[in-house]
């Protein structure tokens, strides 16, 4: 008897729902029948049988959701074994490797229940009192922000490649097609230069252009047509031109896709003057800063994260919930040592954290949300109360958003400091592909946890 | 004073009736004149730049329009005024063929603050809000895609307008004119692409940069109409302007015209001007100045005398002087405007 397992059907992929079932015990296929409709984070997709045989079990029931990657699904005798002989030891069907296991799925809470404030990336500041939550992931979120912003504003239309008819690449526009039309909602040729050049123009013209990247990997092809174009025209022109146009997509490493398209390029764009640069990690971040970036009169640069897309987090169930662009956001209070980070790094030094205060350690957890306008006053003050600062990020070291950080501290807050800041980063060299090398790659958790204790002398 | 008017009734008659004895209604007469006006207004502001360059009163990059005026004034005749123009860095031509002052456009090559931009753009960065003229691009290539960018968001709206994109051979060769071109056709965009054809990318010349000199069968892979126009022919740019923008309009979607021209001056102030002969910019300004032409042109059709080209002269030379002294004599941007204009 050969198991057939749950395949991983996109690089970040850690589980998913079987949507239906085209087979049904005791029916013979062979190999190239579709045997189920698997839907991932990103897409709902036919899985093929790769042996033929005849199915003698079916393990998981139609509809059934967060099914692991390499779980056992159905069982497939074949040439003639009899049906409850044991399995096989071989996995037949589903070749995927052990996917790279990402920081947990941090837990969501039911729709409709009003959470407490503290820990789930909310601040009190930013949401009225009394406000229910519902649990959404942030691929959704940011869907909402854009259906609500086009909704709210006839010139807002969002063009890229896939976001149409395919529901976009990473499935954020999902819906989006079906509500405003081909007019607003248009699917763009593979020509990154091109259509980041068109959309500022649309945004010269007095449109407010979302233009999405499938990763910003690629949006590197266009990179003049952002610094040059976008970012410089209010100011070569004496303040007549302008330009309300938000550039989003995913940004930094995904899993197993090596060097090419694996890369943070937070750095890159906070280096910029001319540019807003929002890189959020929670839901209601992500929502609240989409939206306020669509409004906004200047070039947003909106950073997300594939591996992120698919985590839930409670957003506030509010008509219009805007947030302001360029202000951290204290995450976790905390007397020892101040960890500060960005889109998925917020993951990390959270997890940290827990690791850390069980030894007696209490980290302070700052969130950026934006690079430019860079919040280092919520920085600095953290530091003058914990004296020690560790930050955390997926790109590289040279010239990173740590390396920035660090320098206003130390310019700022010397005199606090009990330790010289530490900057843990990407390994300095292009994303390797083998699962353990790209572990390597990437800063951990135990990586954050060492340099909090180096600081704190422990 | 009655005898004055009388003489001026007789003269305005003469114009309708020139030499040749065809009558020629009045628009038109008067957009001749205009269009010997503009080129020559633009012809002795670039005069007077490369004057004040050489003095040290312009800095850093300054390219020229001398012996291209015929393009940009011919086109901008064929516009409706909510059309929009964008072109690269070789833009005072275009700005002041839009309408805008001379003594605004000066300024701004001086760095003052009552340049257009504030003194912030300089000769490559003009831009004016007012007359729908959005750049001013200095980066070769990179104003195609925004000029269909504003024939996208012109099709958005089914407001009816064009915008012109001009660029120049060395521009043709860079990927994102391609990639603008195939959306343009493929979404039928109002765009009418101008390549200003002046035969040399910097100092290279089309035939050592180019497989395929014509540059207007550039769209054929993208079923895009192109066109060569006589970019020395001020007249011969107006009607073609006039059909491609009508095509634009239409919703026909984009049109190319490649303008063969020719600059007489080098790339920018500081070209060594090698890779030519001086002899061959001789013959083009004898025998084809876009100018000189169209004035003997019209002095043979008796639109104008050549007393009437002198006074001419003399009152554009007197615009483009004030222009010089209002550009020398303002004040530099005061030192807050570092800081303004970089975000809303």
């Amino acid at each position: 008897m050969t198991q057939i397992l749950m395949p991983a059907l996109s690089p970040t992929m850690e589980e998913g729902k079987l949507a239906r079932w085209h087979v049904k015990e005791g029916d013979v296929v062979k190999a190239g029948d579709i045997l189920a409709e698997i839907e991932t984070d990103k897409a709902t997709m036919e899985f093929e049988a790769i042996d033929a045989g005849r199915i003698a079990k079916i393990l998981v029931p139609e509809g059934a959701e967060g099914i692991k990657v390499n779980a056992p699904i159905a069982e497939l005798a074949q040439d003639g074994e009899e049906t409850g002989a044991p399995p096989a030891h071989a996995a037949a069907s589903a070749q995927a490797p052990p996917t790279r296991s990402a920081a947990p799925i941090d837990p969501g809470s039911p729709p409709g229940q009003v959470l407490p404030r503290s820990g789930i990336g909310i601040s009190s500041r930013e949401i009225p009192a009394g406000a229910e939550f519902v649990t959404m992931t942030v691929r959704d979120a940011l869907r909402d922000a854009m259906a609500e912003e086009m909704r709210r504003d006839e010139s807002v239309f969002l063009m890229g490649e896939e976001v149409a008819q395919y529901q976009g690449a990473y499935k954020v526009s999902q819906g989006l097609l079906e509500e405003f039309g081909e007019r607003r909602v248009i699917d763009t040729p593979i020509t990154e230069q091109g259509f980041a050049g068109l959309g500022i123009g649309a945004a010269f013209g007095g449109l407010k252009p979302i233009v999405e990247f499938m990763t910003f990997n690629f949006a590197m092809q266009a990179m003049d047509q952002l610094v040059n174009s976008a970012a410089k025209t209010l100011y070569m022109s004496g303040g007549q031109m302008g330009c309300a146009i938000v550039f989003r997509g995913p940004n930094g490493p995904a899993a197993r896709v090596a060097a090419q398209h694996s890369q943070d390029f937070s750095s890159w764009y906070a280096h910029v003057p001319g540019l807003k640069v929002i890189s959020p990690y929670f839901a209601a971040d992500a929502k609240g800063l989409l939206k306020a970036a669509i409004r906004d009169p200047n070039p947003v640069i909106f950073l997300e994260n594939e591996i992120v897309y698919g985590r839930s987090f409670p957003v506030p169930k509010l008509d219009d919930f805007l947030l302001p662009i360029g202000k951290a956001r204290v995450v976790r209070e905390g007397a020892h040592v101040t960890l500060v980070a960005h889109s998925i790094s917020v993951g990390l030094i959270m997890e940290a954290a827990d690791v850390l205060a069980k030894e007696g350690i209490e980290a302070e957890l700052i969130d950026l949300r934006s690079l430019r306008p860079l919040d280092t006053a919520t920085v600095v003050e953290s530091v003058k109360k914990t004296n020690r600062i560790v930050t955390v990020e997926q790109g590289w070291r040279v010239c990173s958003i740590g390396s920035e950080i660090a320098a206003v501290v130390v310019e700022e807050a010397f005199d606090y400091l009990d330790a010289p800041p530490l900057r843990i980063a990407g390994k300095d060299v292009p994303m390797p592909y083998a699962a353990n090398l790209e572990r390597m790659a990437l800063p951990s958790v135990d990586d954050i946890v060492a340099a909090a204790k180096a600081v704190c002398y422990r | 004073m009655a005898r004055a008017e009388a003489t001026a009734a007789a003269e305005s008659e003469a114009e309708l009736r020139p030499a040749n004895g065809q009558i020629v209604d009045p628009a038109a007469l008067d957009r001749l004149k205009k269009f010997y006006r503009d080129m020559l207004l633009i012809r002795r502001f670039e005069e007077k730049a490369g004057q004040l360059y050489g003095m040290g009163l312009i800095g850093g990059f300054c390219h020229l329009y001398i012996g291209q005026e015929a393009v940009v004034v011919g086109m901008q005749a064929a516009l409706r005024p909510d059309d929009q123009v964008i072109t690269t860095y070789r833009d005072h031509g275009h700005i002041l063929a839009c309408g805008m002052e001379p003594a605004g456009v000066m300024a701004e090559l001086t760095g003052r603050a009552t340049g257009y931009s504030k003194g912030k753009g300089g000769s490559m960065h003009m831009f004016s809000r007012e007359k729908n003229f959005f750049g001013g691009h200095g980066i070769v290539g990179a104003n195609v895609p925004i000029g269909t960018g504003l024939a996208f968001a012109n099709r958005y709206r089914s407001n009816g307008a064009v915008c012109l994109t001009y660029f120049g051979d060395g521009a043709a060769n860079q990927g994102q004119v391609f990639e603008a071109f195939n959306m343009a056709e493929l979404w039928k965009l109002p765009v009418v692409y101008i390549i200003e054809n002046n035969q040399y990318a910097m100092g290279t010349a089309v035939s050592r940069s180019t497989a395929e000199v014509q540059l207007y069968k550039r769209g054929a892979s993208h079923n895009i109409p192109g066109e060569a126009v006589d970019g020395m022919d001020v007249e011969r740019v107006y009607e073609a302007g006039q059909k491609a923008i009508q095509w634009a309009r239409e919703g026909k979607g984009p049109y190319i015209l490649e303008m063969k021209t020719y600059r007489y001056r080098g790339h920018s102030m500081s070209d060594p001007a090698k890779y030519r002969t001086r002899e061959e910019v001789q013959q083009v300004r004898e025998k084809y100045d876009p100018i000189d032409t169209f004035g003997a042109r019209l002095v043979r059709a008796g639109v104008f005398r050549e007393d009437d080209l002198k006074a001419l002269d003399r009152e554009v030379r007197q615009i483009i002087n004030r222009a010089a002294e209002f550009a020398t004599e303002s004040p530099e941007p005061a030192p807050e405007q570092l800081y303004t204009d970089v975000l809303k």
